[in-house]
């Protein structure tokens, strides 16, 4: 059949370019009522009394008090309320549902409800911790009593929006005692079991159904499992279909963004410049409740390294609770803040010490068999070196370098090095997730891929069923991959942590392969579970030993030109190189790095979100600016084969490598194209303007 | 309660409805074509895009009453035609779908385009597509994918 990288037409584009494609806002239902949320006026305090207008005949007003089971949505800390019963922790958190037959009528009634607060002086500073973790590698701190110098320098991130093109939205329903719904979401079995938990019932009563999903990038992770433990209650309690689906602006305002983070960095070198040890400290807001910050805390302290390993470590981070809205999961997970810093970190050393800074930098590269932040081991191949001498052939990097520094050209030229662990850190696939993966041979000679990923627009739909066809070599379109639909595929694990080819592609080749030696038989299911390399073990307490299973690779280049009066950032040209395993399709490889580098890139210079006393400034497109087809450039992709055992046909994770590279190398390109240090992103041209103005960095 | 005539896909249509309503809610409401898409509802993400008389506009941002007499044609309407093909064709070779959410519009961007320009330079394609956002592709095989269709297109447009 040829080689399994070589691109085929993706099977769901058809559907989509017609525009036949289902999204959860086109199904509508006989007697179908739509749901609007009230939600909070102060960003804390509590609720002293509610009133309510007449309401009129087939309307409702579904809350707090109408939750049966727990009154929690269930994430990983008990500590976000499905409706809050009295305490308000942030503005625009969601009080109750307004429900009725026309829109028009909800909304007029929502508008008439009279909320009476107590409130209590906001907290926007980072000083409640509620969570602290806390590591060493190696000789820890002690490595600084032997410090010839030690250098420090501080980093800060922003808030960024997933901006997905399709708005969060669901549609519920009841099908005999069974609550149903169908979701824009990334994660089926996070939202069953949360609407278990929230309904208190049996997990036979709760379906949970994925339409064609326009676009998630995180977003849909955690986020979408409290509109749909509200919606449940509602769909219960009146028994007819309902609809909640929010509008841009809301969606904006009350949705998940990525952890604005304070990063500070010592390092301790010795006499020949050598580092000896890192000190790291790392902050993130949560906004008002823990949700996965915690988790996206651990990920960026095991990325403090960045792509280079060091021998000593004493590494440190806190989750502060602010009341503003929660930020949560999106693509890069914790990575993308801690990789600006660490990349900008080492070429500040090498500034400070008046060396090399390329050659710095590669003389500290992780290599096969060193040890990794938390002690594990770097197993696999690591083909960083050959990567970088074709990233910078492609480029003619060492050309440009040299003329952009020898020139007031204000253009710059920048390259990151950086790594993403595929799958859940740690244990957590073996633990937590336990994937379950189900192949069906058909009586027809078709065979059904039984899984719970989902297809938000990376391509698994194409990717998993060209596994299948290649390793049965029979016909794509005799492997069937519907949506899944929680009645009738296993938990095969949420679509996140760029562990879909890896972890359930992996698994999907065994059950094929099973099936392969067994094709004579008719008609019959295989079945496979997730079984962690017996190698990887880890201690998620202490953060010792291995946190990833495998780790994909990447170099980017961006070039940029600097407006010298008015210090816009015109990208040039990008270059990118990764080893991803092996390529399941190439074009679709191709196309995350695109799409992941064009938001990684504008992580670091363009995308700004702010809050004011924890009002979000930009609720809409217009203010939150995103890249447009105008601020694209030239983009350049090499892929290395590199494969991983485990993976099908050596396949590693894609999606998230290709944004966390991104920003740092903006950052570099724009530092030396206004040769001057950057801290911060997004690095907009008013901060750029002040560090020309302030020169003494 | 307003008599309001136009063309929907070379069809005409005859409807009794307000004035003042979104060309968008009466698109996917009243003619269940829901291949135009809400993105932003304010003009600024491209998802409704619809023909209008030949002319891209956003249907979330035309009211009904703007359209009296008008020819539209949305995705539905313009899949049944040749240049769809060839742009769709491209589209799929190119590998400028991935959600599918801002496709739709999408193509009707790049129809518009090409309408007016069937060789568009990479710059002019950048400023016919700058009106619909993409949050997956980067731009760059969409932009690719008009160039093919340009080409494969010839005397088309």
């Amino acid at each position: 059949m040829g080689d399994i990288s070589n691109s085929i037409k993706k099977t769901d584009s058809d559907e989509k370019i017609s525009g036949s494609a289902i999204y959860v806002a086109d199904i509508k239902m006989d007697g179908m009522l739509h749901a609007i949320t009230l939600r909070s006026t102060i960003c804390h305090g509590e609720i002293k009394t509610i009133t309510f207008p007449d309401i009129p005949e087939g309307y409702h007003i579904v809350s707090a008090k109408d939750v049966p089971g727990r009154n929690v949505v269930k994430i990983i800390f008990d500590d976000q309320p499905v409706f809050t019963e009295k305490d308000i922790t942030y503005l625009e958190e969601p009080i109750l549902l307004v429900i009725g037959p026309d829109k028009e009528v909800v909304q007029d009634i929502l508008n008439q409800i009279v909320v009476e607060y107590i409130e209590k002086d906001p907290v926007f500073d980072w000083v409640n911790s509620a969570v602290n973790y806390h590591f060493d590698k190696g000789s820890g701190i002690k490595a600084f009593e032997h410090a010839h110098k030690v250098i420090a320098f501080d980093y800060e991130t922003g808030y960024q929006e997933q901006a997905y093109i399709e708005p969060q939205g669901f549609l519920g329903y009841m099908d005999g005692e069974k609550v149903t719904l169908i979701g824009s979401i990334q994660c089926p079995y996070y939202v069953k079991n949360a609407v278990i938990d929230a309904l208190g019932t049996d997990p036979d009563n709760v379906r949970v159904i994925q339409p064609s999903i326009g676009g998630a990038f995180g977003g849909k992770e955690e986020f979408p499992s409290l509109m749909a433990c509200q919606l449940a209650v509602a769909v219960q309690k009146i028994g007819q279909p309902i609809q909640l689906l929010y509008e841009r602006e809301e969606d904006m305002l009350v949705t998940t963004k990525r952890h604005p983070s304070k990063i500070h960095f010592e390092a301790a070198m010795s006499e020949h410049n050598e580092i000896l040890g890192f000190k790291t400290y790392c902050a993130i807001d949560a906004g008002a409740n823990i949700g996965l910050s915690g988790v996206v805390l651990a990920r960026a302290l095991i990325a403090c390294t960045g792509a280079y390993t060091i021998n000593n470590l004493d590494v440190s981070g806190d989750v502060f609770i602010t009341n503003t809205v929660p930020n949560g999961a999106f693509r890069g997970f914790g990575a993308p803040q801690m990789y600006f810093a660490i990349e900008m970190f080492m070429e500040h050393i090498a500034l400070e010490l008046d060396l090399d800074p390329l050659e710095f930098r590669m003389n500290n590269l992780a290599k096969q068999g060193d040890n990794t932040s938390t002690n594990g081991t770097f197993r696999d191949p690591i083909i960083m070196d050959e990567m970088i001498i074709k990233a910078m052939e492609i480029s003619d990097y060492k050309n440009k370098r040299k003329l952009y520094d020898d020139t007031n050209s204000y253009k710059g030229i920048g390259m990151s090095f950086f790594f993403h662990g595929c799958g859940f850190t740690g244990s957590g696939e073996a633990t937590h997730i336990k994937a379950k993966v189900k192949l069906r041979k058909e009586k027809t000679g078709k065979v059904q891929i039984l899984v719970a990923a989902v297809d938000m627009g990376q391509g698994i739909r194409t990717t998993l069923r060209k596994v299948v066809s290649h390793i049965l070599e029979i016909p794509i379109d005799d492997v069937i991959f519907n949506f899944p639909d929680t009645d009738l595929v296993p938990d095969s694990g949420p679509t996140v942590a760029s562990r879909t080819i890896m972890i359930v592609g992996g698994l999907i080749a065994r059950a094929t392969r099973e099936m392969k030696e067994r094709w004579m038989e008719t008609e019959f299911t295989v079945e496979k579970q997730y079984v962690q390399p017996d190698y990887i073990k880890y201690d998620e307490a202490t953060f010792q030993g291995d946190a990833y299973p495998a780790y994909s690779w990447g170099i980017n280049i961006v070039e940029v030109e600097v407006d010298k009066y008015t210090y816009q950032v015109k990208l040039q040209h990008t270059w990118s190189v990764y080893d991803v395993g092996k390529a399941i399709d190439e074009r679709i490889v191709i196309g995350q790095a695109d799409g992941g580098l064009t938001q990684g890139i504008a992580y670091g210079y363009l995308e700004v979100m702010t809050h004011e006393l924890g009002k979000i400034k930009q609720k809409n497109m217009t203010d939150y600016i995103i890249p447009t087809a105008m601020d694209t450039n030239k983009m350049d992709t090499v892929i290395y084969e590199n494969p991983y055992a485990f993976g099908p046909y050596g396949a590693k994770g894609v999606g998230e490598l290709t944004l966390v590279g991104g920003a740092p190398a903006v950052a570099y390109a724009i530092e030396q194209a206004i040769k001057r240090k950057v801290f911060k992103i997004p690095a907009t041209p008013e901060y750029l303007m002040e560090l020309v103005k302030n020169d003494r960095n | 309660m307003t008599e309001i005539k136009f063309r929907l896909n070379g069809v005409p249509v005859t409807m009794e409805s307000d004035p003042n309503r979104r060309l968008l809610d009466v698109l996917r409401e009243d003619f269940e074509m829901t291949g135009v898409k809400e993105g932003c509802g304010e003009g600024e993400c491209g998802a409704c895009a619809v023909l209008l008389d030949h002319e891209i506009v956003n249907s979330c941002s035309v009211p009904l009453a703007n359209c009296i007499n008008k020819d539209i044609v949305t995705i539905e309407g313009f899949a049944k035609t040749s240049r769809y093909k060839v742009i769709k064709n491209a589209f799929e070779e190119e590998g400028a779908v991935q959600c599918g959410f801002c496709t739709p519009g999408m193509m009707i961007a790049s129809e518009s385009l090409l309408n007016k320009n069937p060789n568009p330079s990479d710059q002019e394609i950048k400023i016919g597509l700058s009106g619909n956002l993409c949050r997956c592709t980067g731009y760059a095989m969409i932009i690719k994918a008009i160039q093919k269709a340009s080409k494969d297109g010839d005397g088309l447009w």
